[in-house]
């Protein structure tokens, strides 16, 4: 398993077992929330290679100390994603990975947006959209005031853009030149009802962050090692100030019966459904 | 402060604040372009480098000092009443109150006394929407001197808080022999007639109709109740089962507030006869204070011909 808080590149072994890894998360999500019936499935398969990559590579954290002061933060502000992160955050060893089964279900841990009281490794309870990038701010500000060195990364959704706190925080962020503050956009092109270019188009989405003060990388969200090279990029680039990453993803990814339609947004896999998912999951193997 | 003394209670939490900052390194102010009025202004010229001037972006600053607290501060948050309980009342459910995070909001022109800026600032509603939300302590102090222990309570306090605080001057009421504690109601005027339950800046008013009610051989009993939740049912309760009736008055509606929350002990513990005394269902305007709580039936002689009125028949 690849080391954590790790700035070298992804060797080629490295990339295969990342790609095995969310390979693996794919699975978990469609078994987790096939189980609880209900869910967000297209936003949790399409931040897949982000979060592994976070949590697998990049961050410094520790799974078996999740209150450690000096850890990296991570909110998960498009927080209906929760079985992506949950999966993730199990396989990385925060708790133990039979916990998904009680996804959703009565007092369980596993809540359908994530809860920072009840899950080890949540640092911001979210699922109202649009909070996320505030508190991850708020994170920055007290990091700084205690002298830590900490960073904190946030993960958006597209349509999460169109709240307009986003841009409250995106404004107080790049006037600040808050440095250690790493945007992610999820770019899957899909929300809830529909596409976001039906809805309420975001482009020019790159020179509207730039337009707030901020860095923006753009990189395909799906290629484990270009979002690994990015994220890192993005994080040596915030000493000096904000930066977000764009990640161009697909809503769905890796179910092609699943892929770009919004109708999976929420919506749970029947058996036959499972079945077929899991076997072109497990089929995709290089 | 000496009794009697007129002294607007935001100033009064303006310079709690600013000694609070002074013994406790850890308190942070969020202010979002009002902490002129609001008073937080104070605490920016003592302690700059812990004061987050975060623009006219109330939802953002809430969920930031959400954020801010996770890192062990005690962020204290203060605007208008009117949009920190509405306008960013998700912000406050969701980065706040439902992770129990240790924040305390400041919703600072309570009521109507907003300077006759008239309704879209008079925080009508404020106390009834942070009661009803889980984990949620709401404060509202009676004069100055109360604000200022209420401010250091507050911050001893661990989870979130609202404290209510008015813009306007009111009469010192409490001294030293005052121990402001959460969740406790205060008795300030002893009677078996009718019982008068107030909170905020009403209790002024009220501790004047108590008096006055005596001069005419009418004994009233007074209950100030700062915490709005949780709250001192006992203290309503025995009022119930010893005056027989009640009279609650506060600078808010009558729908959810004080009178709401007193109405819900009543009427599963000790029902009684009740009259609220508080904002119609209906926005406010602009107007001297007084005029208005007189136009709207929230001041001392409405307790007093109340209190009248309820023990004649
Ligand atoms: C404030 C708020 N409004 C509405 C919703 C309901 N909702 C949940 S997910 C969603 C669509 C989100 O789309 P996007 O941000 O693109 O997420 P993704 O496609 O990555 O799942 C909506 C409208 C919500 N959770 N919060």
């Amino acid at each position: 398993m690849p080391g954590c808080n790790n700035n070298s590149r992804l060797s080629a072994e490295e990339v295969q077992e990342l790609k095995q890894i969310c390979r693996y998360v794919r699975k978990m999500i469609i078994n987790t929330v096939a189980d609880a019936g209900c869910g967000h499935t297209g936003g949790s398969l399409s931040e897949v290679e982000i979060l592994v990559g976070l949590y697998f590579r990049i961050m410094n954290i520790d799974p078996h100390n999740p209150s450690w002061q000096e850890r990296d933060r991570f909110v998960l502000s498009k927080g209906h994603a929760s079985p992506g992160y949950y999966s993730v955050l199990a396989n990385r060893g925060y708790f133990y990975e039979g916990k998904l089964a009680d996804f959703n279900a009565i007092d369980s841990m596993l809540q359908g947006h994530p809860c920072m009281v009840k899950t080890p490794g949540v640092d911001m309870s979210t699922g109202s959209l649009g909070q996320g990038l505030s508190a991850g701010i708020g994170m920055c500000l007290g990091r700084d005031k205690r002298g830590l060195d900490f960073k904190v990364y946030v993960l958006m959704g597209d349509g999460e853009l169109q709240e307009g706190q986003i841009w409250e925080a995106a404004m107080y962020a790049g006037f600040h030149k808050l440095s250690g503050l790493i945007g992610i956009v999820d770019y899957n092109k899909v929300q809830l009802a529909g596409t976001v270019v039906e809805t309420l188009d975001l482009e020019p989405l790159a020179d509207k962050w730039k337009a707030f003060g901020w860095k923006v990388l753009e990189c395909d969200g799906h290629d484990i090692g270009e979002v690994v090279d990015t994220i890192q990029k993005a994080k040596r680039m915030s000493e000096s100030g904000p930066v977000v990453v764009i990640a161009k993803t697909i809503k769905g990814k890796g179910v092609s019966f699943m892929e770009g339609k919004f109708q999976w947004h929420a919506k749970a896999p029947s058996e036959s459904e499972r079945k077929l998912a899991l076997e072109e999951i497990d089929s995709c193997v290089e | 402060m000496k009794i009697g003394e007129m002294i607007a209670p935001r100033a009064a939490f303006g310079d709690a604040l600013v000694e609070l900052g002074g013994k406790d390194q850890e308190v942070v102010v969020f202010d979002s372009d009002v902490g002129t009025s609001t008073q937080t202004a104070r605490f920016k010229g003592a302690y700059p480098d812990r004061f987050y001037q975060v623009g006219i972006a109330e939802q953002n600053m809430v969920a930031m000092a959400a954020g801010m607290s996770t890192l062990g501060f005690r962020p204290w948050v203060s605007t208008f009443a009117v949009f920190l309980a509405k306008r960013a009342a998700d912000q406050v459910r969701v980065s706040i109150a439902y992770p129990k995070l240790n924040v305390k909001l400041n919703g600072a022109y309570g009521g109507i006394p907003t300077g006759k800026a008239g309704a879209t600032h008079q925080s009508v509603e404020d106390i009834a929407v942070m009661r009803c939300m889980p984990h949620m302590t709401v404060v509202c102090p009676g004069d100055a001197y109360e604000t200022e222990q209420a401010v250091y309570e507050a911050n001893k306090f661990v989870g979130p808080l609202y404290l209510r605080t008015v813009r306007c001057p009111v009469p010192i009421i409490f001294d030293k022999n005052h121990l402001f504690e959460i969740g406790r109601a205060y008795t300030l005027h002893e009677g078996n007639q009718v019982t008068i339950i107030s909170t905020g800046m009403m209790t002024p008013k009220a501790l004047r109709a108590a008096l006055e009610l005596e001069k005419d051989g009418i004994k009233a009993r007074l209950i100030h109740m700062p915490t709005i939740k949780p709250m001192d049912e006992e203290a309503i309760v025995k009022a119930s089962k010893e005056t027989g009736q009640i009279i609650t008055i506060e600078n808010h509606s009558r729908l959810g507030g004080l009178g709401g929350a007193v109405a819900e002990v009543l009427s599963e513990h000790a029902p009684c006869k009740l009259h609220r005394l508080g904002f119609p269902d209906c926005f406010g305007e602009s107007g001297d204070n007084e005029a208005i709580f007189s136009k709207f039936g929230v001041n001392t002689e409405c307790i007093i011909s109340k209190a009248k009125e309820m023990i004649k028949c």
